[in-house]
């Protein structure tokens, strides 16, 4: 072994142990749990595939796990169709000296109390909220809606919001890197500027734009505060069935199963996203 | 078009966070509309409750902790990743960068299930900051690496040829080369550490830091008016640490000579 690998694997040592003791260990520690069962208060450590058998075919977990595959997706196309003007607007129109300024206005919301900003929504779309005063003053309804809060598109709404600046990054960094010669020849070679973005702005864009997909769809699989604070019972996701099964029900091993196939189906759509991606790119990535 | 647009996406971006100053000068329990006058006792009240004292002390204990050993840890991977080579590295390094892309829930919980039941260990603050340095570290590694990069190795290879030893080469040129990459990691890290609810909910004993508490009162309508006192003060602390920030990252960049490509992430 060579001096730089020992250097390289001594000063990598300290932190690779720390995830490996905090985070490798604890991730096998909970697929070691997703086998056992849980009566009461002892646990049976005899491996069993019962706790899959039972989320899998139950409709209540079925339901809830599929609800949150459907609004994570949601969220995330909604979020990065929202987010590509954006970024697209900081890297073409913006001058080079301003950008930063631009991406610190664009993240500063992202770093305020994520559970303020929650409470936030429910207060513009609660029943006496923001919203519907605002829609009634303006006499567009009479009666406030009570559509807005407390279901699956409240969630949709606030994660969006939470998600943006997760989004418009990497699609900025993406636009960032296009050589703005190719642009110029696209339009000295005939095309007008909407056919140059879409044969040639968006394909180079596209490993931002799956960057993003996947940044925004991961986390908020797993999200627990925004369906708990304005989900209602109809908006309720999986971290929610996963908390109240270790703190609510006591049955632990339930949850580890539940975060397991969480765990496996976020990891399945990932790869496949990135698949498809490179598929469509026809192998140019 | 495309402006105005951009200008409407500002607006949604904003929204929730221009209501905070609205409530928390607003004279009523209830936070919602019509408003009911000026006043400024949730700013007094908000100095009198000791609950919120003593849960803003331990979540700046735990973020200053938090900060200081993930960036500890997140220097020694971003200067293996930069500048060596060396076998296992691509999986070293994905394993410490996997929870910027695992949801907390699973961090939370898989660290739940170690501690309560394989160890049988007490929940304290230590628990909840062990957790925040895993995902803290990450971030300070993803700005210590561009930092390592920025860094010219013909640098550190004219101090050795004058005769430094790598220790005082390290302390001497490396050092205060990044050290503007180390204060935006430390201040980064604090404020995620400072921000993070859903592990600190799990992790926690007897002692709230200061989101766990928030959530405890969002169920006592009573006292929210305070909590928008405290999240305006907040917010404007955020903002003025992410102002530090910048500023400091834009300086480090000009010290080391290279052109300003923006951006925290």
């Amino acid at each position: 072994m060579t001096q730089d690998s020992r250097r390289g694997l001594a000063l990598v040592a300290p932190p690779l142990g720390y995830a490996v003791a905090l985070l490798a260990g604890p991730l096998l520690a909970i697929f070691l749990f997703s086998f056992w069962t849980q009566d009461y208060l002892t646990i049976d450590r005899t491996p069993t595939l019962g706790n899959y058998r039972e989320a899998l075919s139950d409709p209540i977990y079925r339901t809830i796990m599929l609800r949150s595959l459907w609004i994570s997706a949601t969220v995330t196309i909604v979020t990065v169709i929202l987010a590509f003007p954006v970024a697209y607007y900081v890297s073409f129109r913006i001058r080079p000296d301003r950008k930063s300024f631009w991406l610190f206005l664009i993240t500063i919301p992202f770093w305020t109390s994520y559970l303020l900003r929650i409470f936030l929504w429910k207060v513009i779309l609660g029943y006496n909220g923001v919203m519907n005063s605002g829609l009634i003053g303006l006499r567009i309804i009479d009666e406030p809606l009570t559509a807005l809060l407390y279901n699956a598109n409240a969630v949709i709404i606030t994660l969006s919001h939470a998600f943006a600046p997760f989004a418009i990054l990497p699609i900025f960094v993406a636009l960032e890197k296009i050589d703005r010669a190719l642009l110029e020849a696209g339009r000295d070679l005939g095309e007008s500027a909407a056919t140059t973005f879409l044969r040639v702005t968006l394909p180079l864009a596209m490993p931002g734009v799956v960057a993003a997909l996947l940044i925004v769809f991961i986390p908020t699989v797993g999200d627990y505060v925004t369906p708990a604070q304005v989900g209602g019972s109809g908006g309720q996701m999986i971290a929610n069935m996963i908390q109240t099964q270790f703190l609510g029900l006591n049955n632990a091993p339930m949850g580890a199963t539940l975060a397991v196939i969480a765990m496996v189906l976020v990891t399945i759509i990932s790869l496949a996203t990135v698949w498809l991606a490179r598929r469509l790119a026809g192998g140019r990535t | 078009m495309l402006r105005a647009y951009v200008f409407l996406f500002l607006a949604f971006l904003y929204a929730p966070i221009l209501l905070l100053p609205v409530f928390a000068f607003n004279d009523g329990t209830v936070i919602a509309f019509p408003l009911n006058g000026f006043t400024t006792r949730w700013f007094s009240e908000m100095t009198r409750s000791r609950e919120l004292h003593a849960a803003l002390a331990n979540s700046l204990t735990v973020a200053a902790a938090a900060s200081i050993l993930s960036v500890l840890l997140g220097l020694a991977a971003a200067r293996a990743n930069v500048r060596y080579r060396f076998p296992g590295k691509a999986a070293a390094m994905g394993l410490i960068m996997l929870p910027l892309v695992l949801p907390e829930i699973i961090v939370a919980t898989s660290l739940l299930v170690v501690v309560v039941r394989f160890f049988e260990w007490p929940l304290t603050l230590w628990t909840v900051t062990a957790a925040h340095v895993l995902i803290c570290t990450p971030f300070a590694v993803a700005i210590l690496n561009a930092s390592f990069q920025a860094l010219d190795p013909a640098m550190e290879e004219a101090a050795i040829d004058l005769g430094e030893n790598r220790a005082s080469t390290f302390r001497l040129i490396t050092l205060p080369l990044v050290m503007p990459g180390i204060v935006a990691a430390l201040l980064i890290s604090f404020t995620i550490s400072l921000d993070e609810f859903i592990i600190a909910f799990f992790l926690t004993g007897s002692d709230p830091t200061l989101p766990v508490y928030i959530w405890s009162l969002l169920r006592f309508p009573k006292l929210l008016p305070v909590i928008m006192a405290l999240g305006t003060i907040l917010v404007i602390l955020s903002v003025l640490i992410l102002a530090l920030a910048e500023w400091n990252r834009r300086r480090g960049l000009a010290r080391a000579g290279v052109k300003d490509t923006g951006g925290f992430l």
